[in-house]
């Protein structure tokens, strides 16, 4: 029986090279044992090496838009392409990744093929008869997950959380198909105009950290994050938050852990009165190891913890400080 | 003068949600609602492109009778007209239909606007997809992520973040954009903008006016649909201590040292 195949959408930095979550949407779709088609958005004279990694991936094919006006992303311009290829393509399923490009050309997109979307799907299912997808994600509100699914209207589309997926080491022996087509566009279609570009911070901190500490309502005051800090300081781990510190304006949006937020998956994850709603627990709970102290021993949090202490993280931490500072215990 | 469109969003008050186990939908029967948080910056900006350049303002809502409240709340803040979207044959709607109602609606409702400005998403549903989709209807410019907006003689001039850093954009009208909480802080309404809200007049619109093909409306027109609702097994059966002792502090750091995460 032929594979089902799988489009994705492959990203290039401000650098013209591939981002790494290009890969995490082939490696999602390995997991569904599809053959895979890559789409890229590029300006023109994007290499052949350039594109090679994808292939190393999982991809089978990649096709490349190209066109001098694509340094920047224009949802109207690129959502129209997308539907038009959509269509030739008869394309089934389409991957892209939950980022401030997919979760706009998508939408757009998706309206113009009169088809469904789930945004931050954490699992997929794709059944090998029917091409049928099952896309999970979390649901409004409490420890709920709804499955959902597309079944008369195609392609079915699905945006997933960067950083969430495990990507495979690659397969520098594969190789695939290159289809580079030049866009022309109508002068009069271009109605947003790029003047200047400024790169972030190389490296998100938080996002690549080993160890996080994180602080929720329970450490109670402002007050107490210098000490939350000096704590994560002294075992040298980033410094996040949940959405509820966040919107009480102790720590700035750019520490924020979860649905609305960052997704992390560090080594050691140590919750400090975070009680563990589901958003939240989205976006650590693949973490390595996780440790959680919160005054209510009934809190969320303590379920995907691997040690908890039902306590106040505010008297905990000095002690677990003296300890871990010294370089552990006696 | 800017003819502005604020689509808004009744959410249930954080904490408050349940979900129709058999529908997938949510249930807001007798949960308290409140406007969507983030369509408050939504709001500051208008009312900020308002001050700078002249505007009028119409906000916007799909949803039941009771979103009437949202409205009058936006319409206290200082907008200047108020549709409500409202009928059965609406409700459950995923993104696409309401994307697509909504469209419709701002086309009946407000043919010539020149600006949509929405928030990043609705804290309910957490998909930040309407926007986009509503604007994708009306074949707009769509620039999401936005932080910063000022108006030039109906030309836009936008900072919009994005994964890798920030971009400084001009957008010619009519567009649509979805602003940030970093667009601006939520004002307070005055007084006597609450009273002036009160007796201000909302127009309904339903299925009457409207008369949009059934086939692209509520839970029948939604190309999605939940098939499985579950509580996700994340359990890890982990050790639980009590109390904020040191003695509970040293076993946590022996676990530490054990599984070597402390060097």
């Amino acid at each position: 029986m032929t594979k089902q195949t799988v489009w994705t959408l492959a990203e290039l930095d401000h650098k013209g090279q591939l981002d790494p979550v290009s890969f995490e949407m082939t490696a999602r779709a390995q997991n569904l044992d599809a053959e895979i088609h890559v789409l890229l958005f590029a300006p023109t004279g994007v290499s052949d090496e350039t594109l090679v990694p994808l292939f190393h991936h999982g991809a089978h094919e990649v096709l490349l838009l190209e066109n001098d006006a694509f340094t920047f992303f224009q949802a109207d311009v690129w959502g129209r392409l997308f539907a038009d290829v959509a269509r030739k393509e008869n394309m089934n399923v389409f991957l892209a990744p939950a980022d401030t490009l997919g979760r706009t050309l998508l939408p757009y997109a998706a309206m113009l093929l009169h088809t469904g979307l789930t945004a931050d799907c954490t699992a997929l299912s794709l059944d090998s008869e029917t091409g049928l997808l099952d896309q999970t994600r979390p649901a409004v509100g409490g420890d709920i997950m709804a499955t959902i699914r597309c079944e008369a209207h195609r392609p079915q589309m699905a945006t997933i959380r960067p950083r969430s997926t495990a990507v495979p080491a690659p397969d520098v022996t594969r190789t695939g198909k290159i289809r580079r087509c030049h866009v022309t566009l109508d002068g009069k279609a271009l109605q947003t105009q790029l003047l200047s570009f400024t790169p972030a911070p190389a490296e998100i901190p938080l996002a690549a950290a080993d160890k996080v500490v994180v602080v929720g309502r329970g450490i109670k005051r402002p007050e107490n994050i210098p000490a939350v800090k000096e704590f994560a300081d002294s075992i040298g781990a980033a410094l996040g938050a949940t959405r509820e510190a966040v919107d009480r304006n102790w720590l700035p949006y750019s520490c924020q852990i979860g649905l609305s937020g960052r997704t992390i998956a560090p080594k050691l994850y140590i919750g400090l009165g975070v009680s563990g709603a589901i958003q939240h627990l989205i976006g650590m709970r693949t973490a390595e190891t996780i440790v959680a102290v919160n005054k209510d021993p009934d809190a969320p949090i303590f379920k995907v913890a691997d040690f908890g202490i039902a306590g106040d993280c505010m008297e905990v931490l000095p002690h677990l400080k003296s300890l871990l500072a010294k370089g552990g215990v006696k | 003068m800017l003819e502005i469109i604020l689509p808004v969003k009744q959410v249930p008050e954080p904490g408050a949600v349940r979900i129709d186990e058999s529908t997938g939908t949510v249930i807001r029967k007798g949960t308290e609602s409140v406007i969507n948080p983030l369509d408050l910056h939504a709001v500051e900006t208008a009312l900020r492109l308002k001050e700078s350049c002249g505007a009028h303002i119409t906000v916007i809502s799909m949803g039941p009778p009771a979103a009437e409240k949202v409205l009058r709340e936006v319409l206290a803040l200082g907008a200047d007209r108020a549709v409500l979207v409202s009928d059965r044959a609406y409700g459950g709607s995923d993104t696409w239909s309401t994307g697509f109602i909504l469209s419709e609606a701002i086309r009946k409702a407000v043919p010539d606007f020149d600006l949509i400005i929405c928030g990043e998403r609705a804290t309910d549903g957490d998909t930040g997809q309407v926007g986009c989709e509503t604007g994708a209807a009306l074949g707009l410019p769509v620039i999401t992520w936005v932080e910063k907006v000022s108006c030039e003689s109906k030309t836009l001039r936008l900072t919009r973040a994005t994964d890798r850093g920030s971009e400084e954009l001009l957008a010619e009208l009519p567009a649509l954009i979805a602003v940030t909480k970093a667009a601006g802080t939520p004002r307070l309404p005055l007084l006597s903008g609450k009273i002036a809200a009160r007796k201000a007049e909302i127009q309904l619109l339903t299925q009457k006016e409207l008369a949009l093909d059934p086939l692209c409306c509520g839970l029948k027109g939604s190309p999605t649909r939940v098939v499985k609702i579950f509580h996700p097994k994340l359990a890890r059966n982990g050790i639980l201590v009590k109390g904020s002792t040191r003695e509970n502090a040293e076993l946590l750091a022996r676990f530490l040292e054990e599984r070597e995460v402390i060097l």
